[in-house]
């Protein structure tokens, strides 16, 4: 058994789980719950393992690092991160319904690493500015944020659907919308969500500029990578701004954490492949 | 400060505020996407003449250090300013207020409020109150009122700072950035194997500088892995001060050497067509490099001896390994071969030498001093605390007025908070259903 079968056994039962939890939001079958819940916690387990196989993988190969330095170890790492903050959400709210809005996140970013033919798999040795304690501190920071974010993300989409329905006053206990926590509660979600994934960012971005100063004597230069996550950055700030001082909620918040994500998206993959700059070596 | 001055409630304005932070992200694009610091003639080649032109007028090339984006930065740090002077003197009164002095009407309406009767007098309440909230950690103060005895205990009062703790952080970053932006500077040197320099170049303007200090490198090497991918690059540096070594440092990448202020990062190299050779003495200790072009002997001062390269293999770039001609003041001349980066030991008449041969290198150094990046630490460090303070902790306050009646007493707990109500819900009934249980 070698990481890279624990991962593409992850990878179905993300979507069995992304599939368990559709079923219950589209056919109500709460019946479900226990068994969609169950489903991604053995997932996540098996995508731990995974990890942490793959990290042992690297040691025995002389490399000594930890699974965090390429694009495929990114998004499986992403994936790990989105499922841990969903289970948590899921744990704290009690509620099973976001889990329809959030795994597929996880599914998508899983599938994207398995079956795209732009990223490479293999556990490549590191180059000399990625061998850093700084690293890891980085990446795992970096990544509680996006992972925030995209589940933040779920939660907008959730909201502008439940909103949209009620809006044509069909909504009644009855119907698939019907099942959705209230709007409020959402709302309420999706703000501390937000919350959540800014102070990670915000230490993510720190992380990185105390690691750009101990490599090239600048925390700072304005490079693709670094400007985008400052203006990933700008975008939540502005939201809980709006939030906090204006009173913005429901709809417009909504549709901010989706365009936050938009950022968070390009940050983090946009810049790799279609910018150039110091975080090149994270594309391949 | 007078705040109807309609220029102070323009600046403090949370409108002005989302504006500026909107234009710093939109703006902050264009950076990204054209390429900064090309000379202009990259710009018109890449663009057009008129395009690259429009770009000059705006500062496009540079756009992050231009006028106007600095001019936006410096407007956001005056909204922070003024809009943190408008609102901490009230959020300061709300810390300091004297909460014993609310009033027991306000006290009996809030959403948070439980009552009992006890048949136990004041005073006899108060204690066992007091104990009882302080068994957990709240600390109560208490004071006489008209209709009764009012005890007041609260956590975290200082947490209503957490916001403007995060904006002063901002600042304090700006000025680290503005403290390095004065004093300090940035430059690179290439600097050849067994050569020394106490000037570099600065960046941006080329200007050369005086480091006030000397520093030599005395060796460079890459190191492989199996793939052929580098590992390392590693310098063996020299810091001189009158022709004393004062410190030696190997550095790589990510481990820099810092001496005076002044920090020299690995960041590139090149490679010569040039040998370095180092002939150690075995019995005396003797030890001499030298730097030699191919096929060309040299004299070895202190070994009396003389030493050239008579062949070499290469692959590309990288020599692999060299053909040496050894001769010192006894016999004939040694051959040779010395794989690059290893030695051998030559026996001659009475005499042995280790002889180490390398490829010989110049290291690229990246030369910077900051004295403001402490300063932009400290300001990170403020920040992540005030994000922590300002979203995760909250002011909670617990009022518990005693009233007399006839032969009773009213038990009156009320409570608030201003973040995480729904948290602060589960706290204060515990802590009352714990106080009507010992005071009934």
């Amino acid at each position: 058994m070698d990481s890279s079968q624990l991962l593409g056994i992850t990878t179905f039962t993300y979507m069995f789980s992304t599939i368990l939890y559709a079923a219950i939001f589209i056919f109500k079958a709460k019946k479900l719950g226990p068994a969609a819940t169950i489903f991604t916690v053995v997932a996540f387990l098996i995508q731990t393992a995974g990890i942490i196989l793959r990290w042992q993988e690297s040691y025995a190969l002389g490399y000594d690092h930890a699974p965090l330095t390429n694009m495929y170890e990114s998004v499986v790492f992403f994936a790990w991160t989105i499922i841990f903050i969903y289970l948590i959400i899921e744990w704290k709210f009690k509620t099973r319904i976001i889990g329809a809005f959030a795994v597929p996140f996880a599914l998508l970013a899983m599938a994207y690493g398995s079956f795209s033919t732009e990223i490479t798999k293999e556990i490549s040795p590191l180059i000399p500015a990625l061998q850093s304690n700084w690293l890891i501190a980085h990446v795992v920071t970096c990544f509680i944020g996006y992972a925030a974010f995209a589940v933040a993300a779920g939660l907008g989409f959730m909201y502008l659907i439940k909103n949209m329905s009620e809006s044509r006053q069909t909504t009644n206990d009855e119907t698939i919308i019907g099942t959705l926590p209230p709007l409020k509660v959402i709302d309420d979600i999706t703000h501390k969500t937000m919350v959540f994934g800014f102070l990670w960012l915000s230490v993510g971005i720190i992380t990185g500029a105390i690691w750009a100063n101990s490599a090239w004597g600048t925390y700072w230069s304005w490079d693709p990578k670094e400007t985008w996550s400052l203006i990933t950055w700008f975008v939540y700030a502005i939201t809980l701004h709006a939030r906090y001082t204006r009173g913005w909620g429901g709809t417009r918040i909504a549709w901010l954490a989706i365009f936050g994500f938009v950022s968070v998206i390009f940050t983090y993959y946009g810049v790799n492949f279609l910018l150039s700059g110091l975080h090149s070596y994270g594309s391949n | 400060m007078n705040k109807k001055n309609p220029l102070f409630s323009f600046f403090s304005s949370v409108k002005l505020a989302l504006f500026t932070l909107f234009l710093l992200a939109v703006t902050s694009i264009i950076g990204t996407v054209i390429p900064q610091k090309e000379s202009i003639e990259w710009y018109i080649q890449n663009y057009s003449e008129t395009t690259a032109r429009i770009f000059q007028v705006l500062s496009i090339p540079d756009m992050y250090n231009s006028w106007w984006f600095l001019g936006l930065l410096s407007l956001l740090a005056i909204n922070l300013i003024v809009c943190s002077i408008d609102r901490f003197p009230g959020v300061w009164k709300q810390i300091k207020a004297d909460n014993l002095a609310t009033d027991p009407k306000r006290i009996r309406k809030m959403r948070l409020s439980s009552s009992w009767q006890s048949n136990k007098t004041e005073e006899s309440l108060a204690t066992d109150i007091s104990n009882s909230l302080a068994s957990n950690g709240w600390q109560a103060a208490q004071r006489k009122h008209d209709d009764g005895l009012l005890l007041f205990a609260q956590k975290g009062a200082m947490t209503r700072t957490g916001v403007y703790i995060v904006h002063a952080s901002i600042l304090v970053i700006f000025i680290g950035a503005i403290i390095g932006e004065l004093y300090g500077f940035k430059g690179s040197v290439m600097l050849p194997e067994t050569q020394a320099t106490s000037r570099f170049f600065q960046t941006g303007t080329g200007k050369s500088i005086d480091l006030g200090f000397t520093v030599r490198c005395d060796r460079f090497d890459i190191e492989f892995y199996d793939s052929g991918m580098p590992k390392a690059y590693r310098s063996k540096l020299i810091v001189l001060e009158n022709d004393k070594v004062i410190l030696e440092k190997d550095i790589v990448v990510n481990d820099p050497l810092t001496y005076k202020g002044i920090t020299f990062y690995q960041s590139s190299y090149q490679g010569y067509e040039d040998f370095l050779l180092t002939v150690t003495n075995q019995e005396s200790g003797n030890v001499q490099t030298v730097a030699l072009p191919f096929q060309q002997q040299q004299e070895l001062s202190s070994h009396q001896a003389r030493i050239g390269i008579i062949n070499a293999e290469a692959m590309g770039q990288t020599i692999t390994r060299m053909k040496v001609w050894f001769q010192d003041d006894e016999g004939p001349a040694s051959t040779f071969w010395i794989n690059s980066g290893e030695q051998v030991t030559v026996e001659r008449t009475g005499k042995k030498y280790t002889v180490a041969g390398k490829q010989m290198y110049a290291t690229g150094l990246q030369i910077a001093k900051d004295p403001g990046v402490w300063v932009v630490y400290i300001g990170c460090g403020l920040m992540i605390l005030g994000l922590f303070v300002a979203f995760f902790l909250s002011h909670k306050r617990i009022w518990v007025l005693l009233t007399k009646e006839e032969d009773e007493t009213t038990v009156r707990i009320s409570g608030s908070a201003n973040k995480n109500k729904v948290g602060f819900e589960a706290i204060f009934s515990s802590l009352a259903s714990d106080l009507e249980t010992k005071t009934k």
